[in-house]
């Protein structure tokens, strides 16, 4: 069912169909200390272009902080993050997303008082390219694009089969629902690399499901990567083709789901020492 | 027919304020922040308006632009030099740089334009408009400050709603981080907003001085916390809030003015505040923000 992983010159491993093609990302020797703590330490980390990687661990482990460092919310201490082959160093948090890097919340981070179809025409902000003259003056450009990022948002919208809801406030969206827009508003920016924070936390098995399927399609339908947070295991090892375990701030395994399953410094991590007899 | 005129004096004073509230306002609810500046950008704009108009003999449209477009970048110059490097830093220390940076444009209008008091030509004339046989005079410089205060609103609301900048703004609003992982140039954003209130802040400030026509560099600093009183009065953050609050603070004082007392006017414009805040602390138009358990 998963496909075979094969090594690339960082000595990471990726999903063999995308050997031929550049990475995605390619994170070499990240870290991030916080006054005394080591946060994120030699963080190596290479992703295919259409390849879905879980990054699991303990509380704590630093898994947020490895996204916060590679959308440059937070500057790494030390190493290089490459993304399609360009070091991001250097470059703001509002850069990195116009460079391919997307992403969503452990908490949900909506703009609550926007409607659900302006939450993801914000997404496609740094793609209309109008002035304000046009703007004010409703000249052919204006609408032009404004038309193009409506039939966009209500296009992305019906993945999800939300195109229903687009003129609802996004704070009165039930849960779920909010969780998913925010998925459909990180498309919106046109990712290569589409980060998940905790994509299902707070969903009921049914939900859950449903998700991994969304997950799977996104990936099918937009080809791009998907790097994604996750505690629900069940979904990391059905989804995931490849995943790596982060214990204070540490990778401590790498490797297909039925690898870390297996391997006994994470079921350390996550089940404490076996006791010996 | 005095209460009517009473009434239009009312609106058109609250139509100025309405106006600098909507630059508080704006500011407040991007930058998060009380730009206790404005009032000054307004006297800057006066004073720009009056030495096109009064010195260079251009005409009043040109007069106001040209105020607009030189508070605009001086807007954007506060900003980027006094606020911006504060970004991250507590409220308290931007708010006493807002302050700091009211006295200097204060100080350097006195230095720039001297203490003497300048006689602020009209923009609109002294024409004005004679109904019921004289009994009902509205002057013309009412009517302009009343349809530019509706014109801005509309200008605002539509601009806000409908254009990506305006979306921009909106979710700066709301979670600048997050707008920023959407690709949004929170900088950028933030810097428009300044230079629309600011540009507000010099039509506002042509208007003011055409009705009352005194200028002197601390002409600002009054109807400047009377606004910001607007602002908290309908909701500071709200755009429809800043119109109702400037509104009906203009209606009050001039009332109050009339009916009370000339003296006590302010005393009970600010009265009227506490009482409002007491119900609805949110303002009259405010969200309340609901507290998650």
């Amino acid at each position: 069912m998963f496909p075979k992983l094969v090594p690339v010159p960082s000595k990471n491993m990726i999903p063999e169909r995308d050997i031929d093609k550049p990475l995605v990302l390619e994170c070499i020797n990240l870290g991030i200390t916080f006054g005394g703590l080591q946060a994120v330490e030699n963080l190596d980390l290479a992703m295919g272009q259409t390849e879905i990687t879980g990054l699991i661990g303990p509380n704590g482990a630093g898994k947020t902080t490895v996204f916060n460092l590679l959308t440059k919310v937070y500057q790494p201490t030390t190493g290089t993050i490459l993304l399609n082959g360009k070091d991001i160093q250097g470059m703001d948090t509002a850069h990195v997303n116009r460079e391919g890097i997307a992403r969503t919340f452990q908490n949900i981070r909506l703009f609550s008082d926007l409607t659900v179809e302006e939450n993801v025409k914000v997404g496609m902000d740094a793609q209309m390219h109008y002035n304000m003259l046009s703007s004010l003056l409703r000249l052919p450009g204006y609408w032009k694009e404004e038309k193009a990022a409506h039939e966009r948002a209500l296009e992305l919208l019906s993945i999800f089969n939300m195109a229903d809801l687009a003129g609802v406030k996004a704070g009165s969206l039930p849960y779920g629902a909010q969780r998913r827009l925010e998925i459909i508003r990180a498309l919106a920016t046109n990712p290569r690399l589409l980060l998940l924070d905790e994509p299902a936390a707070g969903m009921n098995p049914s939900e859950t499901a449903e998700l991994m399927e969304n997950i799977r399609k996104i990936r099918d339908t937009f080809q791009i990567a998907i790097l994604l947070i996750e505690h629900d295991m069940n979904l990391v090892m059905n989804i995931c083709e490849g995943i790596c375990v982060l214990n204070f701030g540490r990778v401590i395994a790498k490797g297909t789901p039925s690898e870390i399953q297996a391997n006994p410094a994470v079921i350390e991590a996550y089940l404490g020492k076996k006791k010996e007899a | 027919m005095t209460f009517l005129n009473f009434l239009i004096s009312g609106i058109s004073l609250g139509s100025i304020y309405a106006i600098i509230a909507l630059g508080y306002t704006m500011v407040y609810g991007i930058a998060k922040m009380l730009n206790f500046a404005h009032g000054d950008v307004i006297m800057v704009g006066a004073y720009i308006c009056f030495y096109a108009i009064s010195r260079f003999e251009l005409p009043p449209l040109v007069g106001i632009l040209l105020a607009m477009i030189v508070c605009m970048l001086l807007g954007i110059i506060i900003e980027r030099l006094a606020y911006k490097p504060l970004r991250s830093a507590p409220s308290l220390a931007v708010l006493i740089t807002a302050i700091g940076v009211s006295y200097f444009l204060q100080n350097a209008a006195l230095l720039l334009w001297t203490p003497n008091p300048k006689v602020f030509p009209s923009v609109v004339g002294d024409g004005k408009v004679e109904l019921f046989g004289g009994q009902l005079t509205i002057s013309h410089v009412t009517i302009v400050t009343i349809v530019a205060c509706v014109a801005i609103m509309i200008f605002l609301t539509v601009f806000t709603e409908s254009t990506k900048m305006g979306k921009a703004m909106r979710a700066c609003s709301e979670d600048k981080g997050a707008a920023q992982l959407m690709g949004i140039n929170v900088n950028a954003t933030i810097s428009i907003t300044f230079a629309i209130g600011s540009g507000l802040a010099a039509i506002a400030g042509a208007l003011l001085c055409s009705a009352y026509p005194t200028l002197i560099p601390t002409t600002g600093s009054m109807p400047g916390i009377k606004a910001f009183t607007a602002a908290v009065f309908g909701g500071i953050g709200s755009i429809p809030g800043a119109l109702l609050g400037g509104l009906l603070l203009g209606v009050i004082e001039i009332f109050a003015k009339a009916y009370i007392s000339t003296q006590l006017s302010d005393a009970i414009v600010f009265a009227v505040l506490i009482i409002v805040l007491l119900v609805k602390p949110a303002g009259l138009l405010g969200k309340q923000i609901r507290e998650k358990v």
